[in-house]
């Protein structure tokens, strides 16, 4: 869908490209929106930097499971700047052995429970994260549930559930 | 009693990991190093737990309180007890099939959650939807956000003691779901719009019952403002109390009444209009203070704002189809259905595939809920499933807020703040 | 009570079941489990419409030594369903169950892994309703056919 570009988004756009260079792997339109891909180690230079620009809100943080041999899991996180009143994503590509990449709660720190909400479901780590706890699912769980080779149902016995007769007290 | 002490003194019977590891984090927040005398019970700090069964608080959810006396000196959250795995579910239902899970997610405004979700799929399988099913769309996002408003309202007043509120809410409440009904057939948890368009035209007494309702409610609402716009009671617990400064919002990522009570004006039918917003008027009431008595005012007025919108609605309604004529992107109607051969096997394709977006695309669209911005991702792999459908929930943003907000005030403003919030627990757990 | 030592199960100790039984359905003090959809038509159930006190349930306890009936309203999931087996022993007997809607019942439209398929798992429960979520109607119903089953009940020779 050909979508015309506003002219703030195209000069942020220019301009995060002179400025990083090649950790600027992907600009594209899907459906309209503009999403950036970038190199994992300079997700926290190129945070700030739109931050400066503008980016000051961040409106969720979305994990998904590629299931490809090569960089498995993504990592999108969903800016928008109150300014030119655009919408921006910003997109990592991590490999599935141990994925870890760095937290940008020091940016946005309303990314502190969207990140922890990306490592119950898919087990990302983020490097730098205050309190990385399960948000969803108890610690006790050993899954990450929303990995594709996770079953709907779930694993028997990964969970307890209590008994029909009343506990010692 | 020494601060290392608490997962010691705690003897939980089940996940005893996750208790451990939600006490240690208490511990940790804000960490302070200070060792309080173990023989004064006055001296010492206690760990209160307001469990998920509670109730004041809206659905299940858990807050640990550490108190000093009847302040509050940090809290952390405790979600997922009502967690399902909706978009687990998601990737194994077609977007058609999906759309019963939408409506229970905000279960107290369902009509959003279903415009959201059609709204996405329309933008990344380039649907065109006829002007109008816009409309009434609108008029039933307007009615979910007067029904979820009046909700608000009657638990909060309830909350903070005036117990008769809660039924005359209610009484409004049962004339919108006596709307619901006649439009839709179902009470409460409808699944109205479909890609495409919506299931059906409003019947001509469907249309007397919300004309009647449109003219009615502005009286009510003035008897809401008679009773608790100059209260003194109502003041002195929502006035200065869970304070969130414009700056702190943004930071944190308030979103909907939340925001718009802390002084910045963002509303997603103004931002990125959807189905027609951008051809009716309406304003989006705002306040600077940002305590309870801000966000209280911010809703009020968006239900006289609802009015307005549903009033322009009415006039501006335009004839035609209700929904789009493509068959491979929207159910056929019913009469195409039961007397024709290819209308019977275009809904059977619709039934067992569904609508199937280009591989590889991707798409993000958001609708103002009441609670805020309600985003749905979708990520499509060619055939009629999604590959991954990702719900933003405007609700977990404002949970988040909350464990910020409530450090410094009394035990007894929890309840009070929980309700200004308005946290909806099936959004938020998902 | 020695009445059941002393005389077995007969004319006196009818009457004084049929008395008892009586003031137990007659004031069925619900305990709300509300905790998704459901819970909002079990508000409604308690509101102008569809009064629920004309039938005794005056008022909805939310504190479970104070309440007879728990109403499972809404999808119980792995996490909570030790909160819920905690607060139904902290209940008194006798007590009741109710199960409603088609999530409390068998997990209804929610077949995954983080819905308990049924809070008879772990409960026992007395009353199923279907519906999703059910019409306050369907509510009243279901604690009618409670009250029924407290009425054909033998209370005075329970061994509790």
């Amino acid at each position: 869908m050909e979508q015309t570009l506003s002219n703030a988004l195209k000069t942020t756009l220019d301009e995060l490209q002179t400025t990083f260079g090649e950790k600027v792997l992907q600009i594209h339109h899907p459906s309209g929106d503009t999403h950036v891909r970038v190199h994992p180690d300079a997700l926290i230079s190129i945070a700030e930097w739109l931050h400066e620009k503008g980016y000051i809100y961040i409106s969720d943080v979305i994990g998904t499971d590629r299931y490809q041999s090569s960089d498995r899991f993504e990592v999108l996180y969903n800016l928008l700047s109150l300014r030119a009143k655009q919408r921006l994503f910003l997109v990592v590509w991590l490999p599935e052995e141990d994925p870890n990449v760095a937290s940008v709660t020091s940016v946005w720190p309303a990314a502190n429970w969207y990140e922890r909400e990306v490592y119950d479901m898919f087990g990302i780590r983020f490097e730098g994260h205050p309190d990385l706890r399960r948000m969803y699912m108890p610690e006790d769980y050993a899954y990450y549930p929303l990995r594709k080779e996770f079953p709907l149902l779930g694993i028997p016995g990964s969970i307890e559930l209590p008994g029909t007769t009343p506990e010692s007290d | 009693m020494k601060q290392t002490d608490i997962s010691s003194r705690t003897e939980s019977t089940f996940f005893k990991k996750h208790q451990e590891r939600l006490y240690k984090s208490l511990e940790d927040k804000h960490t302070t190093v200070e060792e309080v005398d173990v023989d004064d019970p006055l001296n010492s700090k206690m760990i209160l737990n307001m469990g998920p069964q509670h109730p004041a608080t809206h659905g299940v959810l858990r807050l640990v309180l550490e108190l000093k006396g009847e302040s509050i000196l940090k809290t952390k959250l405790d979600i997922g007890y009502l967690h399902r795995g909706v978009e687990k579910i998601a990737e194994n239902k077609t977007y058609q099939e999906f759309m019963p899970y939408t409506d229970r997610m905000d279960y107290l405004s369902p009509y959003n959650n279903n415009v959201a979700l059609c709204t996405a799929v329309e933008k990344i399988a380039d649907v065109d939807v006829p002007e109008r099913a816009h409309y009434i769309r609108m008029i039933g996002c307007e009615l979910a956000r007067i029904s979820s408003h009046l909700l608000w309202l009657g638990t909060m007043v309830m909350d903070a003691g005036a117990v008769s509120f809660f039924i005359w809410t209610f009484k409004e409440r049962e004339k919108i779901y006596d709307i619901m009904d006649q439009l839709t057939g179902h009470r409460f948890t409808v699944s109205h719009a479909r890609i495409g368009g919506v299931v059906n035209d409003i019947t001509p007494e469907a249309m007397s019952y919300i004309r009647e309702f449109v003219e009615t409610f502005p009286a009510q609402l003035k008897e809401y403002h008679k009773l608790l716009d100059r209260n003194r009671i109502f003041f002195d617990r929502n006035e200065n109390v869970g304070v969130l400064t414009t700056e702190d919002a943004l930071r944190l990522g308030a979103k909907g009444p939340v925001l718009r009570g802390s002084g910045y004006a963002m509303d997603i039918r103004k931002l990125e209009p959807y189905a027609r917003y951008d051809q009716v008027e309406f304003d989006i009431p705002t306040r600077l203070e940002g305590d309870n008595l801000a966000r209280y005012y911010v809703r009020m007025e968006e239900m006289h704002e609802s009015i307005r919108i549903l009033q322009q609605c009415l006039e501006k309604l335009p004839k035609g189809s209700v929904r789009a004529d493509n068959a491979k992107k929207a159910y056929p109607s019913k009469d195409e259905v039961y007397y024709s051969m290819e209308g019977m096997i275009h809904d059977f394709m619709m039934t067992d595939t569904g609508i199937c977006p280009p591989e590889g695309a991707q798409v993000y669209h958001a609708v103002e809920s009441p609670k805020g911005e309600l985003g749905y991702f979708i990520q499509s792999d060619g055939t009629g499933h999604p590959w991954r459908l990702k719900v933003s929930a405007p609700s977990l943003a404002n949970l988040q807020i909350l464990e910020n907000i409530l450090d410094g005030e009394m035990i007894a403003d929890t309840v009070v703040v929980i309700g200004g919030i308005d946290p909806v627990m099936g959004e938020a757990d998902k | 009570m020695g009445l059941e030592s002393a005389l077995g199960e007969g004319y006196l100790t009818t009457r004084v079941d049929t008395l008892v039984n009586w003031a137990r359905s007659n004031a069925a003090w619900p305990m709300p489990m509300g905790l998704a959809c459901c819970a909002i038509e079990m508000m409604a159930f308690a509101g102008p419409r569809y009064d629920v006190s004309r039938f005794g349930s005056e008022v909805f306890r939310f504190s479970p030594r104070q309440s007879d009936v728990m109403i499972v309203a809404g999808w119980c999931s792995y996490k909570m369903s030790h909160a819920i087996r905690r607060i139904w022993d902290q209940m008194p007997d006798p007590k009741w169950c109710i199960a409603m809607g088609a999530c409390a019942s068998t997990g209804g439209m929610h077949r995954c892994y983080g819905v308990v398929q049924g809070v008879d798992n772990f409960l026992p429960v007395d009353a199923y309703i279907s519906g999703c979520p059910p019409r306050p109607d369907a509510v009243i119903h279901a604690l009618m056919d409670i009250q029924k089953k407290i009425q054909t009940e033998h209370s005075v020779m329970l061994d509790t």
